[in-house]
């Protein structure tokens, strides 16, 4: 109750602020009125009763000062004085406002964004049911493991994932998934969208709601199912369909296949990959109608999937990873692929299943970019620190400025704590609008930093919402900031003896030894952190530019690569030769090209194979037997890449199935596996699983070149032809070198394709911007690094310009006074 | 040299102002003049621990005011106490009753 009078007394006192204070004047007056009156009743003269009650009295606005003081209201006023006070100052010195807000706003902002990704990334759940009860089961230590790896995640087989689901207690569902690109262009370009394979129980385990239509469901997941329903996700139905309801029921097609649409999820949910979205869904039993004969379904070397469960109430972490591990030894036993040869089998039957948290799912993103941005994250922290020791100093500047103000105030009775609250609340207000425009600018800086990571073939979707973390760490900066850059300049401002500073009129405290000293200190420390960050950018660059010059073994610039897809045509092994090495004439004839070759794995695309080497021409292996890379390839790939042949011949036409096996090595391999000597000449095996092939023998030798990554060290590459291969894709990748204008050389190709038969499925991408893309993080380390390094000497020289400033008034004065 | 009001005990010159109000409404001149002749001049209040007691009381819902005219015709600012305020009066007093007969027993009492 009394609260409540009191509140409504004090919003009574701050909205009607005129009337109560009238009514304060009129009472006072007549009091004095009385006094005078009562005191002139007694005898007085009217001089002497007036002075009598003045002196009683002790001036007006002193007891009106202790009357406000009463009031809770007269505190918010006070700070509303001091900010309106620090709002007049500001505006005053309009130059040293602007560098001091928009270096906090470039701080801030710079820190906000950083911290908003990181927050997407890394601190923010999946946005599913509950999400902390979301385990992932994985194999613990996995390394070394053989098959196919064909998603992000290959952690686990469908066979395995089949064991997990039937022998698991530990959650009240599992399910399994698997991200892939689906082609939904009915033929000709590619025209590939972000896909998922998820088993039956996929979207009920991790409780999301359809937006329209119905979800699927493990009735959708039939094994050897031949037709299937797809879901869509609410961005897809909106961009694709334009959010029409009468999507339900529509067919769509993935690599030619037809899919009925079933459903749309809901807005919210983009799956349970941190840093995607999904487009399309489809049990995984519709893998095979899809993928065809490279169906890794049924094959006990597909890795492919990944699981995650959901736990029973009552069961922990630890609980569910201890049972996962109990039915480990069954679960691998029964997986084991028969084509591991004995070292192979011991590894896998030692594997062990465990469980980790799921409740922010996977993230290819967050592995690669997590410490890169807690690293960012601590630069930006760096440059605000610099901003606002610049922004300490020139307070400092400006406090020595205003000494004798100071001394003034105390001198006619301002406490020093109500000085000091002033003078923050100036910082306050500095700080204020400078993460007010800060976080404006983390919005835009932050869409642009995940523009800046997605490339054409691997779009990002970072959810990049503000919440409660994000408004919270920017105030907090804030509020830190304020305090470092307002805090120690008002205790020094106000540490002043009136006395002596009215008397002097000289330099005083901050002019004086000890504060000369804090400001070298200040000014020593921004250099040093300055000075820092400019040669980390510089190391950034550097690396970068190692990078970019590094000798790859080939030209990248200049070459595009196109794969054309025949699988549709269902071409026997025998005629895929026949009709590859047609679209490869085709494709040299177009005007323009210089050369061109096919080739199974592009270098640098991250495809690659290793196999056993086995020199000479028998004996069975001992052991562990050396790997090296490989690669097939058809005649002209050398002279395409402009790989230097350092001894022997390229693969020709002579070289055909039936002929002798003949292959073309490295540099590294001549050394690893030859002693270094001139490799041509000499035979070798290739062991793969449990079979080893017939002998190789090596026709030439070409230089080293770069197979996975720019970064990796010289590795020994063999390169046979394609034209001896028992089992030819489907489908034809062409390195193709051209000058030809790129448009031209699109449809040239296109054509191509077109004349060999209509509506291939035709991919393109420039080689050179792939091998760029790649270095995506160096060059986002590089570019932000450097952005800071500047940025902190800009916010310094910035400041300096405004310290100069702010001086330069004071400056005059001493200088006037001599 | 008058006892400055400070000099008394926390919250007394509150209950004065209560006291004083328990008759009649006075306006503020009014209620200093009569603390100040009842206590035969022990008491002077000076207005500035006078009017923020005012506003203390009249925030904590004890007095009421109102502007009246005086007998000179001029228009001031009469206090009143509210029937809360009288609640708070008869348990002050009752308070200073005991708390001054058990100091006056210690003081009293012999050494």
């Amino acid at each position: 109750m009394s609260f409540l009078r009191n509140l409504a007394g004090g919003l009574w006192g701050l909205f009607r602020k005129e009337q109560v204070e009238r009514e304060m004047d009129e009472e006072l007056g007549g009091y004095l009125d009385t006094a005078v009156n009562e005191k002139m009743r007694r005898g007085m003269s009217r001089e002497e009763a007036m002075r009598a009650a003045r002196i009683e009295m002790g001036g007006a606005e002193s007891v009106k000062e202790q009357v406000r003081a009463v009031s809770w209201e007269s505190l918010v006023e006070t700070l509303w004085q001091d900010l309106e006070f620090g709002l007049r100052l500001l505006r005053f010195n309009p130059a040293f406002a602007a560098a001091a807000i928009l270096s906090l706003a470039l701080g801030i902002g710079a820190n906000t964004a950083i911290f908003q990704l990181l927050d997407a990334v890394r601190l923010r759940t999946l946005p599913v049911k509950n999400p902390e009860q979301m385990v992932k089961i994985n194999i613990d230590h996995r390394n070394g493991a053989s098959g196919n790896f064909t998603t992000r995640y290959p952690e686990l087989t469908y066979g395995q994932w089949e064991k997990i689901r039937a022998q698991q207690q530990a959650f009240s569902s599992v399910f399994a998934w698997g991200p892939n690109l689906f082609n939904i262009a009915p033929g000709g370009e590619v025209h590939n969208v972000q896909g998922l394979w998820v088993s039956g129980e996929f979207f009920e385990t991790l409780g999301v709601e359809p937006a329209l239509g119905r979800l699927l469901t493990a009735a959708d997941d039939r094994p050897n199912c031949n037709s299937t329903g797809a879901v869509i996700s609410h961005s897809f139905w909106k961009h694709q369909y334009a959010g029409e309801n009468s999507v339900i029921g529509r067919t769509l097609t993935i690599s030619r296949h037809p899919f009925e649409i079933i459903g749309v999820t809901a807005p919210d949910f983009y799956g349970v990959e941190v840093g995607r979205y999904f487009d399309i869904a489809v049990p995984l039993c519709a893998e095979p109608i899809i993928v065809g004969e490279d169906s890794q379904l049924r094959q006990a070397t597909g890795w492919w999937l990944t699981a995650m469960g959901r736990l029973k109430p009552g069961w922990t972490l630890d609980r569910a990873a201890a049972q996962l591990r109990a039915i480990s030894p069954g679960i691998f036993e029964a997986t084991l692929p028969p084509t591991f040869n004995p070292e192979q089998a011991r590894h896998y039957l030692g594997y062990k299943l465990g469980a980790v948290p799921g409740d922010s799912g996977s993230s290819e993103l967050r592995r690669n970019f997590e410490n890169p941005l807690w690293f960012l994250l601590a630069l930006a922290g760096l440059v605000l620190l610099i901003a606002s020791a610049n922004l300490a100093n020139l307070m400092l500047a400006r406090a020595s400025a205003r000494e004798k103000e100071m001394g003034m105030r105390m001198a006619v009775g301002a406490s020093r704590g109500r000085l000091i609250r002033q003078l923050l609340a100036e910082s306050f207000l500095l700080a204020g609008i400078g993460a007010g425009l800060g976080g404006l600018l983390a919005r835009s800086l932050s869409q642009i930093l995940v523009a800046s990571l997605s490339t054409q073939n691997d779009p990002l979707f970072v959810d990049l919402g503000t919440d409660w973390r994000v408004l919270g760490f920017t105030a907090a900066h804030a509020g830190l900031a304020c305090i470092l850059f307002g805090l120690a300049p008002a205790w020094r401002a106000t540490s002043v003896t009136p006395g002596v500073v009215l008397k002097e009129s000289g330099r005083g405290t901050t002019g004086g030894r000890s504060g000369f000293g804090f400001r070298r200190i200040l000014v020593v420390s921004q250099i040093a952190l300055s000075l820092m960050l400019l040669v980390g950018a510089l190391l950034f660059a550097r690396s970068l530019n190692n990078l970019a010059m590094v000798d790859a073994g080939f030209r990248q610039d200049g070459i595009l690569v196109t794969d054309i897809d025949f699988s549709a045509l269902g071409l026997s092994n025998e005629r895929r030769l026949a009709f590859s090495s047609e679209l490869l004439s085709r494709v040299r004839a177009i005007p323009g090209v210089d050369s061109a070759a096919t080739a199974e794995i592009v270098p640098l695309t991250g495809n690659g194979e290793n196999h056993d080497v086995l020199m000479g021409t028998s004996g069975a292996p001992k052991g562990q037997a050396p790997v090296a890379s490989f690669n097939r390839v058809s005649p002209g790939f050398f002279q395409t890449l402009q790989t230097p042949m350092l001894a022997g011949r390229d693969f020709d036409e002579h070289d055909f199935k039936g002929s002798p096996n003949v292959a073309i090595v490295n540099e590294e391999f001549a050394r690893k596996f030859a002693n270094g000597r001139n490799p041509v000449g000499m035979t070798f095996r290739i062991g793969r699983l449990r079979t080893i092939t017939p002998p190789y023998e090596i026709i030439g030798l070409v230089k080293n070149s770069k197979y996975f990554t720019l970064r990796e060290d010289p590795q020994p590459i063999v390169y046979t032809s394609q034209a001896q291969y028992d089992h030819p894709d489907s489908d034809a990748q062409i390195l193709i070198r051209s000058n030809a204008p790129p448009a031209n050389l699109l449809s040239g190709v296109k054509s191509a394709a077109n004349q060999a038969h209509h509506g291939l499925d035709i991919t393109f991408f420039p080689f050179h911007k792939m091998v760029q893309d790649a270095l995506l993080r160096d060059r986002l380390m590089a570019a932000l690094s450097g952005f800071f390094g500047v940025l902190a000497v800009v916010l310094a020289f910035t400041l300096r310009v405004a310290a100069v400033v702010v001086a330069l008034p004071q400056l005059f004065v001493n200088t006037a006074r001599y | 040299m008058a006892h400055k009001p400070s000099g008394l005990v926390q919250g007394t010159l509150d209950m004065l102002i209560l006291k004083t109000l328990q008759l009649e409404a006075m306006h503020g001149y009014g209620i200093a003049m009569r603390i100040e002749q009842i206590s035969k001049g022990v008491f002077q209040v000076n207005p500035g621990s006078l009017f923020p007691a005012f506003r203390r009381l009249e925030r904590a819902g004890w007095l009421k005011s109102e502007w009246r005219d005086t007998q000179n015709n001029r228009r001031a600012k009469y206090y009143a106490l509210t029937a809360l305020g009288r609640k708070q009066l008869t348990g002050e007093t009752r308070e200073w009753a005991i708390q001054t007969a058990a100091i006056a027993r210690i003081l009293e009492a012999e050494s």
